[in-house]
């Protein structure tokens, strides 16, 4: 099992060169060689959602997929999202609802909900609903995730950033 | 942000000086660093010599342990130890989990690897620990365990039949409790009724599914002999506890870090024989050890909850008064009681529960807890709350459809009045103060009720059956030591806060229970902000250290609000009482003369700032050699609560839900689902509604979709995410949530809990709402989850 290849990509916006073996999925990669915290796992066969990250632009199962095969890709977490603005006005609109508890499928939500508004941005609430199906929370019961983000959607076809909430620690 | 209806009745007495958070939807406190990706969950923790466990477990539901070859795995690259039963229960003590109140209850000695014996398919065998996770199960494969299978007892019906063989011979049964109960005249009661309804209950067994699974670092550091566990866990004193009685350890030796927690729900609040093991392996190897379960894991060694089969009938009169209930309880809790709290209390918990809601006066009950070779079941959100509901809520529609009477009017007719408080519920428990009559007429109004019936038989007229469905229910919360104190187990009921006035004027809290997700930091944040005098962004929150916080219960039994928040609320009053008896030195003025706002000292009766607390700080801890002599200023303060006013403070809801069923596939919708719910002083709006729909969620996925499947031979059939059906947000309806505050008046603060009543209600509310959607069809179906098959054979088209 110690065969490895060497594999290169931009991570968030750093160019990450790394030697891994073939079996390593790209979340185990990012969150155990690179120590990115973002991006979780809570199942390993592709069910939850909890470790969805983007490759290329478009998002994907984390756990599912191989390092390896991000060879030469952009791949991108919630914390390069994070930094780079992407998914501010999704990140007020969660804070503002409470559209979080746990906070474990969070960033596998978020950027579940950047795709929607990007891809889909009429949807309904019912559309809503179905698009981040694929996402697990077992925590809020959905609603008030389904509200943060018809508010982003809401706001952006009135042309309207988020308000931010005031932060505390 | 929340609905008009979210915020009605929100009209309480401020409960300090100058109120100004408390009864606000402040955002949460912590929030944004999660949904940045910053949070601090078990497995982003990498220490040096790190080693990672995997456990063999058990591959059948009970075997026999003959030879363990271990040699081919230790030899494996990266491997530091490969552990079995016998090596471990040198370090770790064995234990069993009885309770002294529940007289009669027993249990056998469980290890935390399996010696001799394997008594449910998960349970671990052998440990192997290497550098690396992947090291780690690569070994894992080349453990060889000679093992034969023993004969299992799977079905809880027969686990007491003498035929049945024993799970633990020197128990001399299966039987691990019982409890009788008979109150009032049942016989009379049932005799003289005009209407008797009965039906069997069935309740699938279900899992938490927490999205981070159980997980934890144990880091024994020889130097020091100390013992440092990060854990993902809901009680990290009773952790502290049991690490120390189980590896003879004392107190001081062992620190116990919770950071955040990935989702619990009452699946983190037990110990767990892989817990132990991780211990006892760091112990061996005197270096840290990571144990993280994948999900198979989790599917068969996270506790399970609420296998029941309960008999239920009802009595009522012509007039609509229910006369009596009588059930007979049938639960299997697996090979083991659970450690600490036990298997017994979920089933001991139906039997205190049933009818709670109604002022009938009789009451027979039941209970029978089996063992069984099962994954262990033990306490899970609404610990029989759910199970209790359902049948109460189940029979009254019964009776109700009986007299022909609305549901609704039924309820209303039959709930405890709200002024007959303080009283006794017909088994026993004591409320203190509830509020049924309003909560119906609330969800009432809320739902437009008579327009929805009439959309129902329009409907109906066209062959669409839509139902509507009711659940009032009682939720125990606050619970004093009459929970596990009285039967020995140390699991603290009172909690405490520390709180400081730091020099810069920041407030730092120390508080014993922890966040798992519920915003209980948030709320904390929001009773120091108004009984300190701070803003609240100068309020830093710390939990989850059994070093620094006050020694607590933690989160269990919905006791964070009204507990922990009670000890939040009289330390910080303290302080401010400190802090004025500083400024008055100060100042040299009375302390009467003066009061605090923002931040700020002021005076009483001018209002102009005299002190700012940076400066009260400043000399507070800086230049106490101006003030007078044998004075101390005293900026931290310790408060500790316990409720002991009654055994637990209840509260009470009612739920109802909307939803359509095809009697052509079974399938059911769920159109829209009302809760309101009575937790006392409502802290934060917006954090009680998620808890609410949070749990009405997690009681839909009991209803509807979530169970264990076994077969024959005790083997889970369903250990995936994707062969467990949890519900996910296209199968969800929106939940209107409205409050009622009842405060309670055990504590100043009022908070009674708000986190399990959601799961407790809304089983029953889905079940009779189908029910009535089936009533056209003369049929009806009370065994959950409520899949389709079943509707589809209750109306015969299967």
């Amino acid at each position: 099992m110690s065969l490895k290849k060497k594999i290169s990509m931009t991570v968030n916006g750093n160019l990450v060169n790394a030697e891994v073996e073939p079996r390593r999925h790209l979340v185990d990669f990012l969150r155990e060689d690179l120590h990115l915290k973002g991006p979780h796992l809570g199942c390993e066969q592709g069910a939850c959602g909890a470790c969805t990250v983007k490759v290329d632009g478009q998002i994907i199962r984390g756990c599912l997929y191989l390092a390896v095969q991000a060879d030469g890709c952009v791949v991108e977490t919630v914390e390069g999202l994070t930094k780079s603005g992407v998914l501010a006005d999704l990140q007020e609109s969660f804070m503002r609802h409470n559209a979080m508890q746990c906070g474990f499928c969070s960033s596998g939500m978020l950027l579940a909900a950047a795709e929607l508004i990007e891809k889909q941005p009429k949807a309904n609430r019912e559309e809503v609903r179905e698009w981040i199906s694929g996402n697990y929370c077992r925590c809020t019961g959905y609603h008030s995730i389904v509200d943060a983000i018809v508010d982003v959607l809401d706001a952006r076809a009135k042309g309207q950033k988020i308000k931010p909430v005031s932060a505390h620690a | 942000m929340n609905k008009p209806t979210d915020l009605k009745g929100l009209v309480l007495d401020p409960v300090t000086n100058d109120q100004r958070y408390i009864g606000n939807s402040e955002p949460r406190h912590g929030a944004r660093r999660l949904l940045e990706g910053q949070g601090t969950y078990i497995d982003d923790i990498q220490l040096p010599r790190m080693g990672h466990v995997v456990f063999w477990r058990s591959p059948v539901a009970h075997m026999k342990i003959n030879k363990i070859h271990t040699e081919q795995a230790s030899k494996m690259p990266g491997v530091l130890a490969v552990v079995d039963g016998v090596q471990m229960a040198k370090v770790c003590k064995p234990w069993v989990a009885t309770l002294g109140h529940l007289a009669g209850m027993k249990s056998a000695p469980q290890h935390a690897l399996a010696v001799d014996r394997a008594c449910w398919q998960g349970e671990p065998v052998v440990a192997v620990v290497a550098e690396t996770r992947a090291q780690a199960e690569d070994a894992l494969q080349l453990v060889d365990v000679e093992w034969e299978e023993l004969p299992a007892v799977i079905s809880m019906e027969s686990a007491l039949d003498p035929k049945t063989p024993l799970i633990h011979p020197e128990l001399g049964d299966n039987l691990c409790f019982t409890r009788s109960l008979d109150v009032g005249n049942v016989d009379e009661a049932f005799a003289s009724a005009d209407v008797v309804a009965e039906a069997t209950f069935g309740f699938g067994r279900h899992t938490g599914v927490t999205l981070e699974p159980r997980c934890q670092i144990a880091d024994y550091n020889p130097g020091e002999r100390r013992l440092t566990v990060y854990h993902s866990q809901q009680a990290p004193h009773m952790m502290q506890d049991l690490y120390c009685r189980q590896f003879g350890l004392s107190e001081s030796d062992v620190h116990v870090i919770c950071k955040d927690v990935g989702g619990s729900f009452g699946i983190k609040v037990h110990a767990y024989p892989d817990d132990f093991a991780t211990v006892g392996l760091a112990m061996m190897l005197e270096r840290p050890v990571k144990f993280v379960a994948d999900r198979l894991e989790s599917f068969t060694s996270d506790i399970h909850a609420r296998e029941h089969r309960i008999k239920g009938r009802i009595a009522a009169n012509k007039a609509g008064d229910i006369l009596a209930f009588e059930i007979d309880d049938l639960t299997g809790i697996g090979p083991y009681s659970m450690f600490p709290r036990t298997s017994a209390i979920e089933g001991n918990q139906v039997v205190n529960l049933v009818g709670g809601p109604y002022k009938h006066q009789n009451y027979r009950a039941h209970l029978n807890v089996v063992f069984q070779n099962k994954t262990p079941t033990c306490q899970y959100r609404g610990v029989g709350h759910p199970i209790a509901c359902a049948v109460t809520e189940g029979l009254v529609d019964l009776a109700a459809q009986k007299l022909q009477m609305d549901p609704l009017e039924f309820r209303k007719r039959n709930v405890i009045p709200d002024d007959a408080y303080p009283c006794s519920g017909i088994s026993g428990i004591k409320l203190e103060v509830l509020s049924h009559e309003q909560c119906l007429r609330t969800i009432e109004k809320m739902m437009d009720y008579p327009a929805l019936r009439k959309e129902q038989a329009e409907l109906r007229k066209k062959g669409i059956y839509r139902g509507i469905g009711f659940a009032t229910l009682i939720e125990l919360t606050n619970p004093s030591p009459a929970f596990y104190g009285v039967g020995g187990a140390r699991i603290a009921s009172q909690d405490g806060a520390s709180v400081r006035l730091d020099p810069s004027g920041v407030v730092s809290v120390l508080v014993g229970v922890g966040e798992q997700g519920q915003g209980t930091e948030g709320i904390y944040a929001q009773i120091a902000a108004d009984a300190v005098g701070v803003s609240i962004n100068q309020v830093r929150i710390v939990t989850g250290d059994t070093d620094v916080t006050p020694y607590g219960g933690g989160t269990w039994a919905s006791r964070g609000a009204g507990v922990g928040g009670e000890a939040v609320l009289l330390a910080c009053q303290a302080l401010q009482e400190n802090i004025l008896k500083l400024a008055g030195a100060i100042l040299n003025r009375p302390v009467s003369e003066l009061r605090v706002y923002c931040s700020y000292v002021l005076d009483k009766a001018t209002g102009e700032q005299l002190l700012p607390f940076s400066e009260i700080g400043r000399i507070g801890y800086f230049r106490t050699d101006t003030l007078p002599a044998g004075f101390s200023a005293d900026l931290m303060v310790t408060r500790h609560y316990t409720q002991k006013d009654y055994p637990f403070i209840f509260t009470n809801g009612v739920q109802a839900s909307y939803v359509e069923v095809d009697p052509d596939t079974g399938f059911v919708k769920l159109l829209k689902h009302w809760a309101v719910e009575d937790c006392g002083r409502v802290i934060n709006p917006m954090l009680v509604n998620e808890q609410v729909r949070g749990a009405i969620v997690q009681g839909i996925g009991g209803a509807l979709f979530e169970e264990c499947l076994y077969d024959d031979s005790g083997l889970l059939r369903n250990g995936s995410m994707a062969d467990y059906l949890v519900p996910m947000a296209y199968e969800m309806p929106d939940i209107e949530v409205a409050h009622v505050e009842t405060p309670t008046q055990s504590s100043k603060l009022g908070a009674k809990g708000a986190g399990e009543a959601g799961t407790a209600g809304a089983p029953g509310a889905v079940q009779n709402a189908i029910n009535d959607a089936l009533a056209p069809f003369n049929a009806a179906v009370f065994e959950q989850p409520i899949t389709s098959e079943k509707i589809l054979r209750a109306i015969k088209k299967i």
